[in-house]
């Protein structure tokens, strides 16, 4: 029987790390990621774990430590975020060029500057070409379910890559709701053990890592890291069934929410999903055909499945809670267009960047860009592709 | 037993083996062998090293001169790397993950690793008492991307970025003095060595700071011919000037007591230090006389500070 509890997204979090009983976590406090950090304290304190806690002067000494750990042989996790990721990025591309299965929680805030504390994905986008693979979560349920198949996924042989589980500063890892863990003996042996093939602490097989890599070597190295991340999709699927074997909840690269006959849709991530979904129910009640493509695995990204559960939609919006300040789009837009026109599939697209520094986007927001989204099917026209949802505007209070 | 150069070459087999890159004349060779060598044959050891000479000459793809396991990350990183790998270390072993036998922690990281871009990473490192030593091999600039002035350049040198201009004579500011900074995280064991009288002193501190329970620092002069401009057959006498003339005195700190290790009968002046190196060169212009003495009244400062410290930290 699985544990009814009500937890927060970081609360959630911090239990998964310890059921999986990580050998080393090494972190240093940010909003709204430390409580990750501080929960865990309690368990190695209280001795309910066998990990290593190393309380780090800064997150690139985090990051650092979780490589030095994970290549040592341990199984190694961290927890941060906005500039604290942003401190680490030095690390994380090499994190994953060692080809270390760190898992990271990653609490998404904006990063600085100006300083804001609150929730976007800046944090996320900033890394999304570093070699990590990035897993999204709704709400705290999937936070939780997420980290339970990190390892599983990341220390895969055919992937052996970093793995960071993104959700939305305080928006839920602050938000105490509803969640069904796993029992700890099902966690562990769904997890299993971490046994790597080559570590530093084997003495009877010293190992060098992290060498020099000049022009006749680095580029087949890169490209065996690229190799790793296509492999990590079926992986992610296959590791996703056996999860839902256990524990009857389905995940796969993406979800689709009434997407099947939807007319238009919406792609987002994270916990402006679950707002969405809210709406859709609304429209659909009102016999207005709209659907939601919620994304869970961005990166690998899913190419080719994401623009065949698109191809039928009459207009589509992007949601992106970053903007690339590139004068061009968001970088999930960018993502879900190029996979779209490389399948050749035609469907009028339209980007939103919203929520920016944790500015709320109310379900009203949400039904705009539908609305939005009803006009370009009636009359074929994108004016302007790349908007904002959400911005004040001059005169407004 | 006593130290026997001879005995401990035959004896211990080099881990840090030939065929690295690193210059002839290069201070820093001598200086990993040695301390490696410190390691009973039993042990096994994880080496961290900064990005800097020694790490891209020793470890460039698909070869390395290490013998031991050794992990390279970044430049700032060598102390937090090298501390994870060690709290993976005492968590395996706690639960019994890990099979019989001890191993050894040993970060290499130069001055511009260590004193500069790495401080912060080896100071957090120390403070949280990882079981590991961090090695300082101080060759005074970052002499990997081409003699660049650290703050472990000795004033007035040149180097190029404090070139000796028209109007500036080179670097300006003072050595930082980073074993003291060391000293004052309260550590088991810090030293200063360098290769001398058949390396003994490094030998010794290397095999204390290895087997001392806790963190160890060990501050190591290791000279670098293109930097400071010597002919290479002459790294064993700049070695020796360093220490005859104070301005790299031998000594360390056991918690907290100060014990200088060698005191020279006859101090030199330290013109005798500077004279066979090129970055000094303008130092002995006429009219530049201020200069050698200025440098020789910090080496005196400092040498004074030092038998000061002794005398304090030792009384009953």
């Amino acid at each position: 029987m699985s544990i009814r509890e009500r937890l927060s997204g970081n609360e959630a979090a911090a239990t998964a790390m310890k059921q999986i009983n990580p050998d080393v976590v090494a972190a240093f406090p940010i909003t709204p990621s430390t409580e990750i950090p501080q929960y865990f304290s309690t368990f190695v304190a209280n001795g309910t774990v066998d990990t290593e806690f190393v309380a780090v002067e800064s997150e690139h000494s985090a990051m650092s430590a979780c490589i030095g750990a994970e290549a040592a042989g341990a199984r190694a996790m961290t927890a941060t975020s906005a500039n604290g990721l942003s401190l680490m990025w030095e690390m994380i591309y090499i994190a994953s060029s060692l080809r270390l299965p760190i898992v990271l929680s990653l609490v998404n805030r904006a990063v600085s500057g100006p300083l804001n504390i609150h929730c976007d994905h800046s944090d996320a986008m900033g890394v999304r070409d570093s070699g990590w693979i990035m897993l999204f979560s709704e709400n705290n349920q999937e936070a939780y379910d997420n980290t339970l198949m990190a390892h599983r996924i990341a220390e895969h042989k055919d992937v052996m890559l970093p793995l960071m589980v993104c959700q939305d500063g305080f928006i839920t890892s602050h938000a105490i709701e509803n969640i069904e863990l796993v029992e700890d003996d099902k966690v562990k042996e769904f997890v299993g053990e971490y046994k790597p093939e080559h570590y530093l602490l084997n003495k009877e097989e010293p190992i060098a890592v992290g060498p020099l890599d000049l022009q006749a070597y680095l580029f087949e190295h890169k490209t065996q890291q690229a190799i790793a991340m296509k492999n990590a999709k079926q992986v992610i699927l296959d590791v996703s069934k056996d999860f839902e074997k256990m524990t009857g909840r389905s995940y796969g690269l993406f979800e689709e929410y009434q997407l099947e006959d939807a007319e238009i849709a919406i792609v987002c991530m994270n916990s402006t999903a679950g707002t969405t979904k809210f709406v859709v129910d609304n429209l659909r009640k009102k016999g207005i055909k709209a659907g939601l493509l919620k994304i869970r695995v961005f990166r690998p990204f899913p190419v080719d499945e994401l623009a065949k559960a698109l191809s039928h939609v009459k207009a589509i919006a992007i949601l992106d809670r970053a903007d690339s300040l590139n004068a061009a789009g968001g970088a999930l837009f960018e993502d879900v267009t190029s996979a779209m026109y490389v399948n050749n599939i035609h469907v009028p697209a339209v980007n939103y960047i919203y929520g920016i520094g944790g500015r709320d986007t109310k379900a009203e927001d949400i039904g705009s860009v539908y609305t939005d989204l009803l006009e370009i099917v009636k009359t074929n026209k994108i004016d302007n592709p790349y908007r904002y949802l959400g911005l004040r505007k001059e005169g407004d209070k | 037993m006593a130290y026997n150069v001879k005995d401990v070459v035959a004896n211990k087999p080099s881990r840090f083996t030939a065929g690295h890159r690193m210059c002839a004349g290069c201070g820093a060779p001598p200086v990993a062998r040695h301390i490696m060598r410190a390691l009973k044959p039993e042990d096994h050891a994880v080496v961290a090293g900064a990005t800097g000479c020694m790490e891209v000459s020793t470890f460039i793809y698909p070869y390395t001169a290490w013998t031991d396991s050794f992990i390279h990350t970044a430049f700032e990183c060598a102390g937090a790397t090298l501390a994870g790998a060690e709290a993976a270390y005492q968590s395996m072993k706690k639960q019994g993950k890990l099979p019989e036998g001890d191993t050894k922690f040993i970060a290499f990281g130069g001055d511009g690793g260590t004193y500069d871009i790495g401080l912060q990473s080896l100071s957090g490192a120390m403070e949280r008492g990882h079981d590991m030593v961090y090695v300082c091999y101080d060759n005074g600039a970052y002499m990997n991307t081409g003699i660049q002035r650290s703050s472990a350049t000795p004033k007035f040198a040149d180097t190029t970025t404090s070139p000796a201009g028209k109007v500036i004579p080179g670097k300006m500011q003072s050595r930082k003095d980073l074993a003291k900074i060391m000293v004052g995280h309260h550590l088991p064991y810090v030293a200063q060595t360098l290769g001398y009288m058949n390396f003994k002193d490094l030998y010794e501190k290397a095999e204390k700071a290895i087997y001392t329970e806790g963190p160890a620092f060990l501050n190591v002069m290791a000279p670098c011919p293109r930097g400071w401009g010597y002919p290479t057959d002459q790294l064993m006498q700049i070695n020796k000037l360093a220490v005859e003339t104070c301005y790299w005195p031998l000594y360390e700190v056991i918690d907290g007591k100060y014990k200088i290790n060698y005191k020279p009968a006859k101090k030199l002046p330290v013109e005798e230090f500077l004279k066979p190196q090129k970055r000094f060169k303008h130092m002995f212009k006429p009219g530049n006389e201020w200069m050698i003495e200025e440098f020789q009244k910090e080496v005196d400062t400092r040498w004074q500070e030092l038998l000061d410290l002794e005398e304090i930290t030792n009384k009953e």
